[in-house]
């Protein structure tokens, strides 16, 4: 008989405190996939939201990340229609690429002349048409797609805004816009009208803003004029129609947000000038291509002329919030595995320490027999492993019951920083590398849980040993 | 002394005094006192023989065959057992040492509970590596020997006390051993189950030409001894050399 054999005897002499055991050490496992498996679930969904909004990858000025929010026009891409047609074209990256979108971000201020309000803003320009195509990745089969976006199809002079904005801009009746009573009265308006300059300004806007009016405009909605500094530092001002109020998931962006079609956008920073955009967006069929993608831009980037240095951000670069929160879930993770991997341990060292106990005879006679101590130590610690070996087993299979259970009820929240309710899931299938990790884990812990018996067992004393009742 | 000639069954030379113990003294310390459990022992273990260590309770016969079994160590003198200085012995070797060259019969028999009969045989052959097929011969002829060829599936719960002590037996002399040490092993025995078992013992000493050293206050196991190893007090009080020494090789 083998001493992994002899090892599941003994531990079946004593079934109920192996039972026992054993429990305890499915329950650790299980709490530590479980709560693994929704850490999972939360990186896919996070992952999924970042790269829906932003791209796996971006193609930026290289110091616009650091220092171009506050200066687009400074930090731009004046060549990046030819730069994205070169990444289309590319035969390594058109199949990893199912999108490549340019944006265009930049501050400004929001003012509703009517009410006479008006508050800084952070103004997003896109390709509405684009960002809907980001908006369907679903590398991680997701149960909930985020929509698309409220501009698609509207006239090129269409804006959203974030609810913050709305209820500053006191267009909480027109855009419906919840929780927007204030104890504070409202400052009688003072400019009734927009001021000519401005209102010129705002109708003219270079000679593209004239183009923009050839959509005709819903009057319908609320209108808001939006001021921002052109490519050469002067005020320019659009006149955009609201179409409806949005909440931005966290308040710092809902309190700014507005976005527009990037056209419009870059009529307003760059009016007749030659139209430039903050970043080029790069949505891969999957996370995993982001290594390949990123090495081919660089080589791409060496053919690129040497007055417009680019440089390519990853979405984890780009959302510091992802790996913030990835590492917060990391370190709660690795406290409750520590906590789970002790009590595991004491329990084991328990057991096993009761077994040694209870066999202090039987080490004697095998010690007396001819076995070494080194085999003694085996001996129990074996038995360690094998608990770990079965706990494992049935702590991953009971882990997988419960996460199927728990997805099946069809529980939903919001997480931080999303506008949109995700599921409550817990990700386990699929997810091998985490689940052998754990029961790797806990088979080592159980089995250096069985060390310190082990040891007592076999420096026992051989007389005295087979001298216990 | 004999001489170094092979004894019956080619056994070699170095049997003829299987155990020689010189000056050897054993102290227990209990709490704070020094019990001396041996003192000043000479003894000289004849080979193939039915040896007795006698005495009453507390004399230091369990201790002396502790010490020849290599499974205490004295605190002065010097243990030589199949012509091996064992006192000074690493603990490693010491236990294999005591794998090969000795085997042991315990007053609680000792049998490991999760193994069955069969297996409780077997185990000591399993340490020493030998093939499934050499085992399995070995294991049942030994079983056949004691009269347990039919118990080899049961555990030691399903045995009676006899029985068990006859697994014990086979156990002993799996490994061919030069020793076999039994430490009372009747005292947990009915009177006539004991009788059995001394004469079982008896038999396989004479079949496997292995001494046999008996720690025991047993009139019947002194009266099938060869030598009687009288011990009071932790002294030797005589030795009774019951068979020639002739007798030993013829």
């Amino acid at each position: 008989m083998s001493t992994l054999s002899l090892a599941w005897r003994n531990l079946l002499r004593n079934r109920r405190r192996s039972l026992m055991t054993l429990i305890a050490m499915v329950l650790g496992l299980m709490a530590v996939l479980l709560f693994g498996g929704y850490i999972r679930d939360i990186n896919y969904g996070l992952q999924s939201d970042f790269v829906r909004r932003t791209g796996h990858l971006q193609i930026q000025h290289k110091d616009y990340f650091r220092f171009g929010s506050g200066n687009p026009a400074a930090y731009g891409i004046r060549d990046y229609e030819r730069i994205i047609a070169v990444v289309k074209r590319d035969p390594v990256l058109q199949p990893l690429l199912p999108v490549v979108t340019p944006t265009l971000q930049f501050g400004g201020i929001a003012g509703n002349f009517a009410a006479s309000v008006s508050r800084t803003v952070f103004v997003s320009g896109m390709v509405v048409e684009d960002q809907n195509r980001m908006r369907e990745w679903n590398d991680f089969e997701l149960r909930i797609l985020s929509r698309h976006l409220s501009l698609s199809g509207t006239a090129p002079d269409t804006a959203v805004i974030g609810t913050g904005v709305a209820r500053v801009l006191q267009l909480c009746a027109q855009l419906d816009v919840p929780d927007c009573e204030s104890s504070v009265v409202a400052s009688t308006p003072q400019g009734a009208a927009l001021p000519a300059d401005i209102a010129e300004l705002a109708t003219t806007g270079g000679a593209p803003a004239k183009s923009a009016a050839k959509a005709a405009p819903d009057t319908a909605r609320p209108r808001i004029e939006i001021l921002a500094s052109n490519a050469r530092g002067a005020p320019n001002v659009a006149a955009v129609s609201v179409l409806r109020a949005e909440f931005q998931g966290v308040k710092e962006l809902d309190d700014v947000y507005v976005g527009l079609h990037l056209a419009q956008a870059q009529r307003l920073v760059f009016g007749a000038a030659p139209p430039q955009v903050t970043a080029i967006a790069l949505q891969l069929r999957h996370t995993a291509d982001i290594p390949l993608a990123q090495g081919r831009l660089d080589e791409l980037h060496k053919t690129t002329p040497k007055d417009e240095p680019l440089v390519v951000l990853d979405y984890e670069t780009l959302n510091p919030f992802y790996r913030q929160t990835l590492s917060m879930f990391a370190a709660i993770f690795g406290f409750i595995a520590v906590l789970i991997g002790a009590i595991v341990l004491f329990t084991v060292t328990n057991t096993m320490s009761m077994a040694v106990v209870e066999r202090t005879a039987e080490i004697g006679t095998l010690r007396a027999i001819g076995l070494r101590r080194a085999r003694i130590r085996a001996m129990f610690v074996s038995e360690g492993i094998v608990l770990g070996i079965f706990g494992a087993l049935i702590g991953i299979a009971a882990a997988m019951g419960f996460s199927w259970a728990i997805n099946q009820l069809g529980l939903t929240w919001i997480p931080p920083g999303r506008i949109e309710p995700v599921p409550l899931a817990v990700r386990l299938a699929g997810e091998h590398g985490m689940m052998l990790v754990s029961a790797t884990g806990l088979v080592i812990v159980a089995a250096l849980s069985a060390i310190l018996p082990a040891a007592r067992a076999s420096r026992m004393n051989i007389v005295d040993a087979l001298r216990h009742v | 002394m004999p001489t170094l000639d092979l004894l019956p069954g080619g056994r070699p030379k170095a049997l003829l005094h299987p155990v020689v113990l010189k000056g050897v003294s054993r102290t227990y310390r209990l709490d704070a006192v020094d019990v001396p459990a041996l003192t000043d022992i000479d003894l000289v273990i004849l080979p193939d023989r039915f040896t007795v260590i006698s005495g009453p309770s507390g004399s230091g016969k369990t201790t002396l065959l502790n010490l020849i079994g290599c499974i205490d160590r004295p605190d002065r003198g010097t243990i030589m057992v199949g012509g091996k200085a064992v006192q000074t012995m690493p603990d490693d070797a010491l236990s294999d040492f005591r794998a090969r060259q000795l085997g042991f019969v315990f007053q609680n028999f000792n049998l490991l509970p999760v193994l069955t009969a069969f297996e409780n045989v077997e185990y000591p052959l399993v340490l020493a590596g030998m093939s499934p097929n050499a085992r399995r011969a070995r294991v049942e002829k030994l079983l056949d020997a004691v009269g347990l060829s039919a118990f080899g599936r049961n555990r030691p719960g399903q045995l009676s006390g006899g029985q068990r002590q006859r697994v014990a037996i086979a156990r002993a002399l799996a490994r061919k051993p030069q020793i076999v040490l039994a430490d009372e092993p009747t005292a947990n025995l009915d009177s006539k189950t004991g009788s059995e078992i001394i004469e079982l013992m008896r038999s396989m000493q004479q079949r496997h030409h292995v001494s046999f050293i008996f720690s025991s206050h047993d009139p019947k196991v002194l009266d099938a001894a060869d030598d009687a190893v009288h011990i009071h007090d932790g002294r030797i009080t005589s030795i009774e050399r019951r068979l020639a020494m002739a007798e030993t090789s013829a």
